[in-house]
């Protein structure tokens, strides 16, 4: 219920702002955080409306080389930890299961708890995913595609607003970036692992660029993954538009 | 209406089965024997080994020591019962009502139904005839009281018909096993010299109680009929089978979805009242010109839930032709499972976790159009070997039983066959200094390793991997491994996964 019909006054200001939080309510940002959901993102939550991570929305990951797609694995399930970390399903829907299920567990994810699916093609991708977000026994759906189109897209979003589940679609490949209605774009990039000046390859570590994000500010973050939580990453944390290429 | 009771004995039940399969059985002495406290027991004799005087529960040994060339069997002790359920159910053509006297008998509760055939004689011979021409040896009596029916089948002559209200005189000559007493109370009867059943049924009743116990009166009276015996009837199987025959042949999709919809809503409550729910079903489409279309689902768990089959069934009744028209419709449950009613949530949250009805339907709706196969869920296994560490689980419900290994990294994404790399490496168990993967040339930067993972030797042969974790000058991390000694002639490099 829209609390536009309440407002009696004539301010332009307070009506625009009533519109704006009512808005960002519908596209699945809250203004308020689900006990236990908060994802410690550290200084990149500011990107977001009320600095929350929006959690009834489906998200859009990019990435062009096979390196690039396991960083993006990596950072979404360090996410999906934090929302499933009340025994929540999870739905990975790929071409072929190509997650090792064993590593999940050391971004604090039950890997029984993530059902995978494997599709053949594009449409049964797309088919499923916008099944199981729709399942409100669902909390995550990861879904990996080659491509989406607006519409698809469009779809998926109309889905989650009423489950109320996450989405992440991982897209491979730069080729067929256009416009979609997911929340965000992301771009995931390793970084040399924090290794804390000892020999080895330390932990993880990934060059977070937030490419696009609906009412909210794009920019690049640094953040590593340590002892089961996200770790900013201080030395060169910038929050630099300039870099962010128009095209994309 | 006076009530007449059948007593079948099936002397040789086991052999008889035995015999049924292999013919030369049948003209030998042969037995069939299980261990028994460390030693081989027989537990059955066939007619021509006890001619020879082979007997029930002796030693092998023994019976061996007797006849040389004794062909035995062994034993299996859910065979005799499944046997004689299977013949209880086939003689639910003789009567009615057919209940088990195990371990090797038959009571029916005939009354009424003799005069079909004419008569308790030729009853009583038709039964044995047809239990002949299929190779049992079988003993039958029919008397007012299944007591004394069981009593003359067993002691009597081989078909024993008693008169109405005769049961008692026809009882007195035999032993006292024909009460069916236990086996020391029998002894004991003979060694006070009461050999014959005459000789101590008029004994006043408090001194039978007192000497023989309770459960002697209770077999007398069993035998008399002034108690009534209990008898468990064996029930046949009910398939869960639905049927709607049209007035007129139908041929729409419409009346299609409707016939679904009205079976699937009364087989479902036949269902609820049985505390079961469907795991597979079939609907079949009888059409005029004799075809027979039909349509398979399968759900991941038991459900009685009408609205959710309908919907997997919805996607393929499109496939049903029905040609120049469909006369009857038959839903039919193939396999069935227990499902006891749950109490229902207040509020459906999301946090049902794997036991969630709505998740096993999203399983079953996907499963209905992408395949069973393509959904997995993995469990964690006890193997260092990385493609052997997990395994997919059999049900949504499936628990893991042991837990994930945390000790080691391992990479998020892996290939699902590991994939020739070019290396140079400097010395033995260094890890490589550059590698050249799909035409692109890294240089490490950082290593860990070697993490030597042998071939369970007990699964599979083959030679041992020695894995790295590497890193490369743009930060990206990979899982190689080198399969093979270093100083082998044919060791090779591949690259198996990427870590985050």
């Amino acid at each position: 219920m829209s609390q536009l019909a309440t407002i009696r006054s004539h301010n332009r200001a307070e009506i625009r702002s009533v519109l704006q939080s009512d808005i960002l309510r519908l596209q699945g940002f809250r203004t308020n955080q689900p006990a236990g959901k908060h994802i410690n993102l550290g200084s990149l939550l500011s990107a977001f409306p009320h600095n929350i991570f929006p959690t009834s929305a489906v998200h859009e990951f990019v990435s062009e080389s096979a390196e690039n797609l396991a960083a993006t694995s990596g950072f979404v399930s360090g996410i999906l930890s934090t929302l499933m970390n009340d025994g929540g399903i999870t739905a990975w829907i790929s071409p072929g299961i190509s997650i090792f299920p064993p590593a999940l567990k050391q971004f604090g994810i039950s890997p029984e708890q993530v059902i995978f699916i494997e599709v053949r093609n594009e449409r049964d991708a797309l088919w499923t995913i916008e099944e199981a977000l729709k399942c409100k026994a669902i909390t995550c759906v990861v879904g990996e595609l080659n491509s989406i189109s607006f519409n698809a897209s469009r779809r998926l979003q109309l889905s989650v607003e009423e489950s109320h589940s996450t989405g992440f679609i991982l897209k491979k490949g730069l080729r067929n970036v256009g416009t979609t209605a997911c929340v965000s774009r992301w771009k995931i990039d390793p970084l040399p692992g924090l290794t804390d000046d000892l020999p080895g390859v330390g932990y993880p570590a990934w060059r977070v660029e937030l490419l696009r994000v609906r009412n909210g500010k794009p920019g690049i973050w640094n953040i590593g993954w340590r002892n089961g939580a996200f770790v900013p990453i201080h030395q060169e944390s910038m929050n630099t538009e300039t870099q962010i290429r128009k095209a994309v | 209406m006076e009530s007449r009771f059948v007593s079948i004995w099936f002397r040789y039940l086991s052999t008889d089965w035995f015999s049924m399969r292999n013919d030369t059985l049948r003209e030998n002495p042969f037995v069939i024997r299980a261990p028994s406290h460390g030693r081989m027991v027989v537990t059955a004799v066939n007619a021509k080994a006890e001619a020879d005087g082979l007997t029930k529960g002796m030693a092998l040994a023994d019976a061996r020591a007797l006849l040389p060339d004794l062909e035995v069997m062994d034993d299996d002790p859910n065979r005799v019962q499944s046997l004689l359920n299977r013949i209880a159910l086939w003689c639910i053509r003789f009567t009615p009502f057919v209940a088990l006297d195990p371990p090797d008998g038959l009571i029916f509760d005939a009354s009424g139904c003799t005069y079909l055939w004419g008569g308790d004689e030729a009853y009583l011979t038709d039964i044995r005839r047809r239990f002949n021409d299929k190779g049992f040896t079988a003993r039958l009596a029919i008397a007012d009281t299944p007591g004394a029916a069981w009593a003359l089948a067993r002691f009597g002559k081989e078909v024993t018909v008693v008169p109405k209200g005769k049961h008692l005189e026809a009882i007195l000559s035999l032993p006292p096993e024909a009460l069916r007493l236990e086996e020391s109370i029998a002894l004991k009867l003979h060694k006070l010299g009461l050999h014959q059943i005459h000789q101590f049924i008029q004994l006043p009743r408090q001194s039978l109680r007192r000497r023989f116990g309770p459960q002697m009166l209770v077999r007398i009276d069993q035998v008399t009929g002034v108690v009534k015996e209990h008898l468990e009837p064996v029930r046949p199987v009910v398939p869960y089978q639905e049927r709607l025959p049209c007035i007129e042949p139908v041929s729409t999709y419409t009346s299609i979805t409707t016939a679904l919809q009205q079976l699937l809503i009364t087989l479902c409550e036949r269902l609820r009242q049985d505390q079961m729910g469907i795991r597979k079903v079939v609907f079949k489409s009888y059409r005029v010109d004799g075809q027979v279309p039909e349509v398979t689902i399968s759900t991941s768990r038991p459900t009685q839930h009408v609205s959710h089959l309908f919907k997997l069934f919805e996607p393929k009744l499109g496939s049903i032709d029905p040609g120049l028209g469909i006369e009857l419709f038959v839903l039919e449950a193939l396999q069935v499972d227990d499902q006891v009613p749950v109490q229902e949530d207040i509020w459906h949250g999301a946090d049902g976790g794997l036991d969630n009805t709505e998740l096993a339907e999203l399983v079953d709706r996907l499963a209905g159009r992408i395949g069973d196969q393509a959904i997995s869920r993995f469990l964690p296994e006890e193997h260092y070997w990385p493609e052997r560490s997990f395994r997919k689980a059999a049900s949504l419900q499936e628990k893991p039983i042991t837990t994930w290994r945390t000790d080691k990294v391992r990479p998020v994404r892996i290939l699902s066959r590991p994939e020739r790399i070019e290396v140079t490496a400097p010395i033995p168990d260094y890890p490589p200094m550059l590698f050249r993967y799909k035409g692109k040339l890294h240089k490490v930067v950082y290593a860990d390793g070697p993490e030597r993972i042998e071939q369970e030797w007990w699964l599979q042969q083959g030679q041992h991997r020695d894995y790295y974790t590497i890193e490369d000058e743009s930060g990206c991390r990979y899982w190689i491994f080198r399969l093979g000694h270093y100083d082998d002639i044919s060791f090779q490099w591949f690259l198996h996964g990427f870590f985050a």
